[in-house]
């Protein structure tokens, strides 16, 4: 407290603002990232519920016609897409116990920007599905998963867009909710458990009535999960390959623009 | 260091508009240690959130640290330290990260957030838990680590709100030890707030009292209390001599609400004591008065020269309470118990 005598009033901007941007994004990227390095908490439980999928409900899909070929190869590209709904959609409780403990209003006071606030923190949780989508993918293998390197690939960068879009929008509810971790709660699952059943996820939609198809079309998740099923049998120039990628590129811009704006108007 | 100007702060409850902060102005100066003190909901917090920039306030103007809150809150939060009434680090975290990412957060970079962090770590005695993570240390050490996280950037102008809630006697007296260093060794602003009566007394310079949203004292303590409180005296004299006593004391040119009253034989106390007379109660006569220790004897020599026997005689100095008292009608203990 006594001894040097360096002060930081102004930020040092070698690169400028875009610079300054960068680094504060990579700062609290790595901060968030830091206890999961130690003990991946995070990672594990995100990947229980659809590993419950995989063992439980999975193997009830072998021999079910529409699924085509192996239903590994039909059932995993979309199990990879719920962990992304459900695991990365859960990110937005860290951010209520930040909120509720203090330690959020605590980074608010620094210089540090919003967005880079609210980037960070997503960026973490898209680089956790990556891991976890890449570690079913591995996992199934063994029981007839067929990796196409280049499928699985372009199907991992994917899920990644599509983790920045859940994750923000999972930070948005959590600011909006004001300190009320069952309004959490019960939005997301409000919204969790449609998105997932029309998505076509656990069942082929086109079996079910027509409504039900119709339904499925304006769920953006459905043409990621048909972009997923595609990109991993290896057929990268699939139209349904650039309508997932349209659709998860919206979904992470509408929930960036939601999150940070959420991140902005954070007045706890 | 701060100015303010008609900052005003209204909430929306279910419909209801609801005005915590009611046009308050307040003026700081650099080096000023002040503390603001009110009972729980009378704006103290909303006022500090609008402050550090946490909260946009409805109406009015507040100069942070020469930054504009309202069109530079980034200025204001690069000069600013906080520590708020949570805990400001995050569980999962390592002590020593916390601070070196907030030093970092503040522009710091890697290598002088690191020595910063050492050496509070050291000031602070949290040496020891440095690679442990937040959610294992006890109460003392979370709440210094606060304190060091506010300080990573070595603020101009440091903002603590209820800093001593929580704490036990120990961890209490080693807060304000710090934050006396603080301002010794940097000349750091200090502007807190507390609902502790004895903390404001005791540890600042000045106290703005808030009640309702509005400001309605500021000044040293001590000006407040001999201003609106006054010492309170209180002489016992024997049985029945009530009335002549009061006559006499109401001749002292500040004496007010003067009040007698009845001690029954038993209690009280050194009369039972007083040589050559029998034990039949006694009479007090109490009242407030400018300068009570000065007031005292000469009250006893014109007690003695009307023949009136003093049996004890006691000054009270006023507390921040008496204050609250008599500029509210209401006990600020009191009112910390309606809840707000």
């Amino acid at each position: 407290m006594t001894t040097t005598t360096a002060t930081a009033v102004t930020a040092p901007g070698p690169l400028g603002r875009a610079g300054n941007f960068l680094r504060e994004v990579g700062l609290v990227f790595a901060r968030e990232i830091s206890p999961e390095l130690r003990v991946p908490i995070g990672l594990i439980l995100g990947m229980l519920q659809p590993l419950v999928f995989l063992v439980l409900f999975g193997p009830l899909l072998g021999g079910m016609p529409g699924l085509g070929g192996s239903h590994w190869q039909w059932f995993v590209p979309g199990i990879l897409v719920m962990i992304g709904m459900f695991g990365t959609g859960a990110a937005g409780y860290g951010v209520l116990v930040e909120a509720g403990g203090g330690s959020l209003e605590r980074v608010l006071v620094t210089p540090l920007s919003r967005a880079a606030m609210l980037i960070g923190r997503t960026l973490k949780e898209a680089l956790t599905l990556l891991v976890q989508g890449a570690l079913i993918t591995l996992l199934m293998a063994p029981f007839g998963l067929r990796i196409h390197v280049a499928g699985v690939a372009a199907g991992l960068a994917l899920l990644v867009v599509v983790g920045v879009g859940v994750g923000s929008l999972s930070f948005a509810l959590a600011l909006a909710v004001k300190r009320s971790p069952s309004l959490f709660w019960a939005v997301q699952q409000f919204a969790q458990f449609p998105l997932l059943l029309t998505s076509g996820v656990l069942l082929p939609v086109e079996a079910g009535p027509a409504w039900l198809a119709a339904v499925s079309r304006f769920n953006p998740f459905t043409y990621v999960v048909d972009a997923e099923r595609a990109l991993f049998a290896g057929d990268l120039a699939a139209p349904a390959a650039g309508y997932g990628a349209l659709a998860a590129a919206a979904i992470a811009a509408i929930g960036l623009a939601l999150g940070i704006r959420g991140m902005r108007r954070a007045t706890l | 260091m701060i100015h303010t100007r008609g900052l005003t702060r209204h909430f929306r409850v279910k419909g209801e508009v609801v005005e915590a902060v009611r046009g308050i102005d307040i003026d700081v100066e650099e080096g000023e240690l002040v503390a603001f003190l009110g009972p729980n909901g009378a704006g103290k917090s909303t006022s500090l959130r609008m402050l550090t920039t946490l909260l946009p306030p409805t109406a009015g103007t507040a100069i942070v640290a020469g930054c504009d809150i309202r069109t530079d809150p980034l200025g204001a939060r690069r000069r600013i330290g906080y520590i708020g009434q949570g805990r400001g680090s995050g569980d999962q975290f390592r002590v020593r990260d916390e601070l070196v990412f907030q030093g970092r957060f503040h522009g710091l970079s890697r290598a002088a957030a690191r020595r910063r962090a050492d050496e509070l770590l050291a000031t602070l005695g949290l040496e020891a838990v440095a690679t442990r993570v937040a959610s294992t240390l006890s109460g003392g050490q979370r709440r210094r680590l606060d304190i060091a996280l506010g300080l990573m950037h070595r603020p101009e102008l440091l903002f603590l709100d209820e800093p001593a809630t929580g704490l036990d006697p120990h961890n209490r007296a080693n807060l304000w030890e710090h934050i006396r260093r603080l301002r010794e060794e940097h000349g750091t602003t200090i502007f807190l707030t507390t609902h502790y009566l004895d903390e404001a007394d005791t540890m600042a310079e000045r106290v703005m009292i808030i009640d309702h949203g509005r400001v309605i004292a500021d000044d040293t303590p001590e000006r407040l209390k001999a201003d609106l409180a006054g010492d309170r005296i209180t002489v016992t004299v024997g049985k029945g001599e009530a009335a002549r006593a009061a006559e006499i004391a109401a001749r002292i040119p500040t004496a007010h609400e003067i009040t007698t009253g009845r001690q029954a034989p038993d209690a009280a106390g050194p009369a039972a004591a007083a040589p050559g007379r029998p034990d039949e109660g006694a009479d007090t006569v109490t009242f407030r008065v400018k300068n009570g220790p000065a007031v005292l004897p000469e009250l006893v020599r014109a007690l003695d020269a009307a023949e009136l026997w003093t049996v004890a005689a006691e000054v009270r100095r006023p507390t921040l309470d008496d204050v609250f008292l008599a500029l509210t009608g209401r006990s600020l203990r009191e009112s910390d118990q309606e809840g707000a």
